[in-house]
């Protein structure tokens, strides 16, 4: 005799995006504290040393806050015009900037006024940066020049005037203090060595060059400009290695993540994409409110920190390791091992007689009802309110076997306004979810047959009633444009492939040898075939 | 040495065995049923089939014990005669021929008579005939006083029943229920309306009688079962109705003391009532299947249950199964193929709804039924069941692709696919992945992919929406949450051709080729870039069979189509190598070998084709194998080879090829080709037994010897060999000790001297060699020291050098001596 099988409930794939390590990982930061600039966010930069504060270039000023300060510590407020790209130095003592009026400072971070002026540039500088050394500084500007300046005596050491077209970014080598990488809106990217006075290479991006990135072993440059990201190998003599287009605006800002494994980008097109630097794959998607113009990250992931172009500038702080398990510590305490064990593991003596138990089955409610043929009940146990709300699955799971008995018209029928007003509240809440919708169907037609009669004696009930319609009504026309798509999509895809010429061969002159038809028709054993 | 005769078509079984009810033997250690034309004898603790009673020509129609003598029953047959058996050693005892009866089922048994239910086909009425048993010691007996009892009675001997010790009879027909009282000769008629009230449905559909009590059980369409009492009158008779069953009662039996009723039905719940307590019933629910027949054991101590499913359920008078017989389980149709599983080596298909069983071929016996739709069976008829309808195994076997589907009349088809890996822990399949509705529309043909060496396992799937799609396991651990979970199935390919529907598929024996038939094309595809290779076409109809040949034949694809066309393509030059006019059911490739074979059907009988796709010739043919069309057959490898070496059933020597026979009114049975017994022309076969290793040596040598192999009669045998034979023929329990027989034995492999000379040469060399295997238990020394005895100093070249001589010299002496 074979036991009782319970309902088997269908388990669904999970829908939306797939759970994935890095999913995980970035989504492990808390609602991002929002602070109004005056201006664009030009420009964000982490201090290299603890407490690692961030420096913010939104308009004239430069605010620096503190890891989780809402309130800038300081502010740097002496620009004629637009300030851009505050830096800080390797120390963290220094900040330079450049300006829309062409001159350079150098400010002292716990000071206010500038310690120098670099003045020599005849239109805005957009870059500014220091030498590994620390005692020089790399300038870009739109007068189509880059220059090194010496810090102690604020003189001019080098020229490069080598860029047709503004320059807007740029990167000093970290290993190296003669190297440094500049990107200009001519589309080149140059790589120059301040002990010769012409760039040692020139790569071709294709588009204005708005971002540079030298990757911590400084053997890989990546470049944004444009929608595309590049990665060149510098080690191959400028060799292009990836070219990545996952933005439909243009790319505004690059930045790695801390251990290096992933690189972030952000864009106009208000999105924050992470990619895994093995493949170049797109793992993580951030979105924002508007268009990003500057990013980044603090060490250790510590917080994520963007400038947008309408003046926001947003921080995500990372949640810490106890808050994230303060979720479960919620959860009720479920009694310990011990009580589950006890008695189960006593092994028997040798002399003890052993009373076998019989196994219970345990049935789910509505099992134990179907179990029964009481055919409403378990209808009405599935259709309780916790089953109902979070475990769709289960109520069409019963439904479903209702109707593969042939029951479900009496379990159905006999309800009271009440239990008919659930019934239709849990049919507008699933019936176009297609995963429930095939079984929904047949239940929703038998429903309306079976209920006919009684329209119009219940308000609540017609009420429902009629949204139920509007709600079907509305599935079909987005079916219809489902589908007008699907066929859009169809022709597209048909002109796009090329097509193929599959070899095919005509049988219609192939000769048969006769023999074997007259061999196989008389079917006669051979007589050679005899022993 | 050894006599082939033609190849047989031999039943191997399947037979239904819940065709009658079951009887069991008044000590509850047997049960008898009829199953096709024997009767087999089962134990009903062991649930083993200890032996059949073989001897019947026609369907068996009914056992019952004989009264009278508790070792012996009644057998009758379609075959018009009525056996008499001793059960327990299975011996015939007598026949009765009855020429007339061309439909004989049930019968019930006064002491002298046998009261069997006849077809009058004159008079296309069904009667009761009481068959007097003539008492002489003839083996076979004509009997000729047939006298009618009833006549007009129902076909189903479940609606006549005997009385309280034989009084009278209660036949139901229809609405009417007749009862005949023997003595008073006198018959009472009962009538009950065509539709009560409720709309239930009267009709009478089983009989049962109180063994103790005046009292008859009806049961009736509607689910009902009547109690009638006072039924001796014609007008003051009453009845009570007890309701449970919700459907037809087809079976309605009491206990021997009378003290309960049993009935069951459609529901496959027993039901047994307290007599004349009738509200307290007790339920042995889940059955499995719907009940047929109910019997008691003559003590009541077992109940036994036989079910539709082909199964009889031994049930404890406690309400608790204790044994279940099962039978090959054949729903309405076989949907699945016959596929031999590759690890257990037994024979798959559907079986009970929703289930896959494995059958044991050699054994004839159900091995286990495996659930592959895992949802409780509601016993209804009229409801839309799921139905395992595709299955196919992998060449380890140690995995299993079912598909299940579910058609109600107005709602979408619900299919599933699932991939079940083989636990080798448990030894049974544990279900890894199921996809839900893997196609749109019914999956036409589903194979797998065959290479043992391929590092992926594939599935091709092909439907009637027109794709096909390829299903690979993928243990990719990155996709999921959490690492506990295994590899799992999922789609690697979808492919189409111009809309056209796929029939079927076939992967080459390596697995680099895929071959789907879309119509009359046959697309071949390559699995490892999924890129289209060729189309071959055979335009007029569509192909129904493909079939790739194996071993030395694989550069050829077969294939049927459905204008009764047989062709061969040769994929290495993509061109019809041959092709023949058959109208081919079934073709099928041994998996061992590079044979195919065809059932063809022709006038309705079907001819069975074996032959190479290389060569022109069948390998064998035979003409009506059976009547009616073959659809499902298989070849099952053998468990070891033989070494045939006739050609026409060489093809036999790898495996065997099992058929099911087509649907005829008789239960399909399962039925094999067996190839000829081997035959030695000395003497009967023997059994490859020590014994037959050391005599058959001897006759060997007997054999090899250049003058009696040339001549052309045989040899009288030595005479010990008589003594052999009764050695080995007497049983073992019956024979003195070993000791006592050993030397008897040995002399008797001695040849007398009184023999002709050439003789006794010979027979000292036989002597040498059964006297060296006798010792050989002791030691083990070379035969040359033996024979050197006289000699020793001998070397063994020169022995050889001896022997020689002894031969040549002995090879032209007779010519001297007839000369």
């Amino acid at each position: 005799m074979a036991s009782f099988k319970p309902t088997k409930v269908q388990v669904y794939p999970k829908l939306g995006e797939k759970v994935t390590q890095d999913t995980l990982y970035w989504k492990n930061y808390k609602a991002p504290v929002q602070i109004k600039e005056f201006g664009a966010i030009t420009n964000i930069d982490f201090s290299p040393v603890a407490p690692h504060n961030f420096a913010v270039t939104a308009f004239t000023r430069i605010h620096i806050y503190g890891p989780f300060s809402q309130e800038p510590v300081k502010t740097f407020t002496r620009f004629k015009d637009t300030a851009y790209c505050g830096r800080f130095r390797s120390d963290g003592q220094l900040l330079v900037a450049g300006c829309e009026d062409s001159v350079v400072r150098l400010f002292d971070v716990s000071g206010k006024v500038a310690l120098r002026m670099f003045k020599g540039h005849t239109k805005a500088v957009h870059i500014t940066d220091f030498t590994s050394d620390r005692y020089q500084i790399l300038t870009g500007s739109d007068d189509y020049t880059c220059r090194l300046w010496d810090i102690p005596n604020a003189t001019e050491l080098n020229t490069y005037q080598e860029h047709t077209d503004y320059i807007r970014c740029g990167v000093t080598s970290k290993l190296n203090r003669d190297l440094f990488i500049t990107g200009s809106y001519d589309h080149t990217l140059k790589l120059f060595d301040a002990r010769a006075d012409k760039s040692v290479m020139t790569m071709d991006h294709g588009q204005p060059v708005e971002s540079l990135l030298l990757y911590p072993s400084e053997g890989l440059l990546v470049s944004a400009g444009g929608r595309h990201v590049k990665v060149w190998d510098l080690l191959k003599g400028g060799q292009p290695l990836v070219s990545l287009k996952n933005h439909h605006k243009t790319v505004t800002c690059l930045c790695l993540s801390s251990s290096g494994h992933r690189l972030l980008s952000a864009s106009l097109d208000r999105h924050v994409k992470v990619y895994n630097t093995t493949n170049y794959k797109v793992v993580h998607n951030f979105d924002y409110a508007a268009s990003i113009l500057s990013l980044a990250l603090a060490p250790d992931d510590e917080s994520i920190v963007v400038g947008m172009t309408n003046s926001i500038l947003s921080i995500k702080h990372r949640k810490s390791l106890d808050e994230s398990k303060e979720i479960s510590g919620q959860q009720r305490r479920q009694p310990s091992y011990r009580v589950f064990v006890k008695g189960k593991n006593y092994v028997p003596k040798q002399d003890d007689y052993l009373v076998s138990k019989p196994v219970k089955q345990h049935l789910a409610k509505y099992d134990k009802q179907l179990k029964k043929f009481n055919v409403s009940k378990a209808l009405d146990t599935a259709l309780e309110t916790w089953t109902r709300l979070r475990k769709p699955e289960i109520t069409v799971a019963v439904i479903k076997e209702l109707d593969r008995r042939g029951t479900l018209k009496n379990a159905l029928a006999g309800r009271d306004e009440q239990g008919l007003a659930r019934l239709l509240n849990f049919l507008i809440g699933n019936v176009v979810d297609p995963r429930f919708a095939p079984v929904l169907v047949t239940a929703a037609e038998m429903i309306l047959d079976i209920y006919q009669s009684v329209i119009g004696q219940s308000s609540v009930v017609d009420r429902q009633l009629l949204r139920l319609q509007e709600l079907l009504e509305r599935e079909i026309d987005y079916q219809q444009d489902l589908l007008e798509v699907l066929g859009m999509l169809d022709t597209m895809f048909a002109s796009s492939l090329p097509r193929k010429e599959v070899p095919s061969l005509d049988f219609f002159n192939v000769s048969v040898s006769y023999d074997i038809i007259d061999s196989l028709l008389t079917c006669q054993p051979w007589s050679n075939g005899k022993m | 040495m050894v006599e082939h005769g033609d190849i047989r078509v031999v039943h191997r079984g399947g037979s239904k065995i819940n065709f009658r009810e079951p009887v069991i033997t008044h000590d509850s250690r047997y049960l008898l049923c009829a199953s096709g034309e024997c009767v087999k004898v089962f134990s009903t603790s062991t649930e083993e089939c200890i032996h059949d009673l073989r001897g019947h020509t026609g369907l068996v129609t009914g056992v019952l014990l004989k009264p009278s003598n508790h070792l012996q029953v009644y057998s009758c047959s379609a075959d018009g005669t009525v056996r008499l058996w001793d059960y327990t050693d299975g011996i015939l005892i007598k026949v009765q021929l009855d020429s007339c009866i061309v439909f004989a089922p049930v019968f019930a048994v006064s002491v002298i008579a046998v009261i069997i239910l006849v077809w009058k086909a004159g008079h296309n009425l069904f009667q009761l005939v009481a068959v007097d048993l003539p008492q002489s010691g003839d083996q076979l007996v004509e009997a000729r006083e047939l006298s009618a009892v009833l006549s007009d009675v129902s076909s189903n001997p479940a609606a006549i029943v005997f009385g309280r010790g034989g009084e009278y009879i209660a036949s139901a027909n229809g609405l009417h229920l007749e009862v005949y009282f023997f003595k008073k000769q006198k018959s009472y008629r009962f009538s009950l309306k065509e539709d009560n009230k409720k709309g239930g449905k009267n009709t009478v559909t089983c009989v049962a009688c109180h063994p103790k009590d005046d009292c008859i059980a009806t049961g009736h369409e509607d689910g009902k079962i009547r109690l009638w009492r006072n039924f001796n009158h014609k007008k003051e008779y009453t009845y009570s109705t007890l309701h449970w069953h919700h459907s037809a009662v087809s079976s309605l039996c009491f206990t021997p003391e009378g003290t309960n009723l049993l009935s069951g039905g459609m529901e496959s719940v027993l039901v047994q009532w307290r007599y004349n307590q009738e509200s307290e019933r007790d339920f042995l629910p889940r059955l499995g299947s719907a009940i047929t027949h109910i019997t008691v054991s003559p003590d009541g101590a077992l109940f036994c249950t036989s079910h539709s499913d082909n199964k009889i359920t031994i049930i404890q008078s406690c309400v608790k199964v204790s044994a279940v017989i099962q039978g090959l389980v054949k729903g309405e149709s076989v949907r699945t193929d016959m596929m031999v599983d590759p690890r257990s080596k037994s024979l798959v298909l559907n079986g009970k709804p929703g289930h896959l069983q494995f059958y044991s071929l050699p054994r004839d016996k159900l091995l286990y039924n495996l659930d592959i739709v895992q949802q409780e069976y509601i016993h209804e008829s009229g409801l839309e069941q799921f139905e395992v309808v595709k299955a196919a195994f992998d060449a380890s076997g140690s995995w299993l692709a079912t598909v299940e589907e579910r058609k109600q009349k107005d709602a979408e088809l619900e299919l599933n696919l699932k991939l079940w890996a083989f636990d080798e822990q448990t030894q049974s399949f544990v279900l890894n992945t199921t996809i839900s509705a893997p196609h749109e529309a019914r999956i036409t043909a589903m194979c797998f992919c065959h290479a043992t060496d391929s590092q992926t396992t594939m599935l091709v799937s092909t439907s009637k929406d027109g794709h096909f799609k390829a299903w690979q396991l993928v243990s990719d651990r990155a996709l999921y949450r959490k690492a506990e979970f295994g590899p799992s199935w999922s789609c690697d390919f979808v492919g189409a051709y111009h809309g056209l529907v796929p029939e079927c598929c076939c992967f080459s024996a390596d697995g680099s080729l895929l071959a789907v038939s879309f119509q009359e094309v046959v697309t071949v595809w390559s699995p490892a870039s999924w890129e289209l290779l060729t189309t071959l076409s055979q335009p007029p109809k569509a192909v129904r069979d493909l079939c790739f040949g194996r071993l030395s034949c694989s550069k050829y694809l077969l294939g049927t189509t459905a204008n009764n066309l047989l062709c061969c393509w040769n994929l290495l030059t993509c061109s019809l190598e041959w092709s023949t006019s058959m109208d081919i059911s079934l073709l099928l490739a041994d998996p061992l070998t590079e044979n195919m074979a065809a059932f063809c059907c022709q006038a309705g009988s079907t001819d069975l084709f074996v032959f190479k796709p290389s060569e022109p010739r069948p390998v064998f043919s035979q003409k009506a194998v059976c009547s009616g069309k073959v659809t499902r057959a298989v070849f099952a490898p053998r468990e070891e080879m033989l070494e045939s070496c006739e050609e026409s059933s060489q093809w036999l020597n790898h495996s065997q090829l099992y058929f099911l026979t087509p649907d005829l009114p008789v239960f399909p049975d399962i039925v094999i080709f067996l190839p000829p017994p081997f035959k030695l022309v000395i003497d009967d076969s023997v059994a490859m037994t020590p014994f037959y290793l050391l005599l058959g040596k001897h006759r060997q040598q007997e054999d090899a010897d250049p003058l009696s192999g040339l001549s052309a009669e045989r040899r009288p045998l030595p005479q010990c060999s008589v003594a052999i034979k009764e050695l080995l023929q007497t049983p073992a329990h019956v024979l003195p000790s070993t000791s006592f027989l050993c030397s008897m034995f040995v002399q008797s492999l001695l040849i007398s001297e009184t023999k002709h000379v050439e003789e006794e040469m010979e027979s000292e060399k036989e002597e040498e060699d059964s006297e060296g295997e006798m010792e050989s238990s002791t030691q083990r020394p070379e035969q040359a020291s033996l024979g050197g005895q006289a000699a020793p100093a001998l070397t063994k070249a020169q022995l050889r050098e001896l022997k020689r001589v002894k031969k040549l010299d002995h090879s032209w002496f007779p010519g001297l001596l007839h000369s």
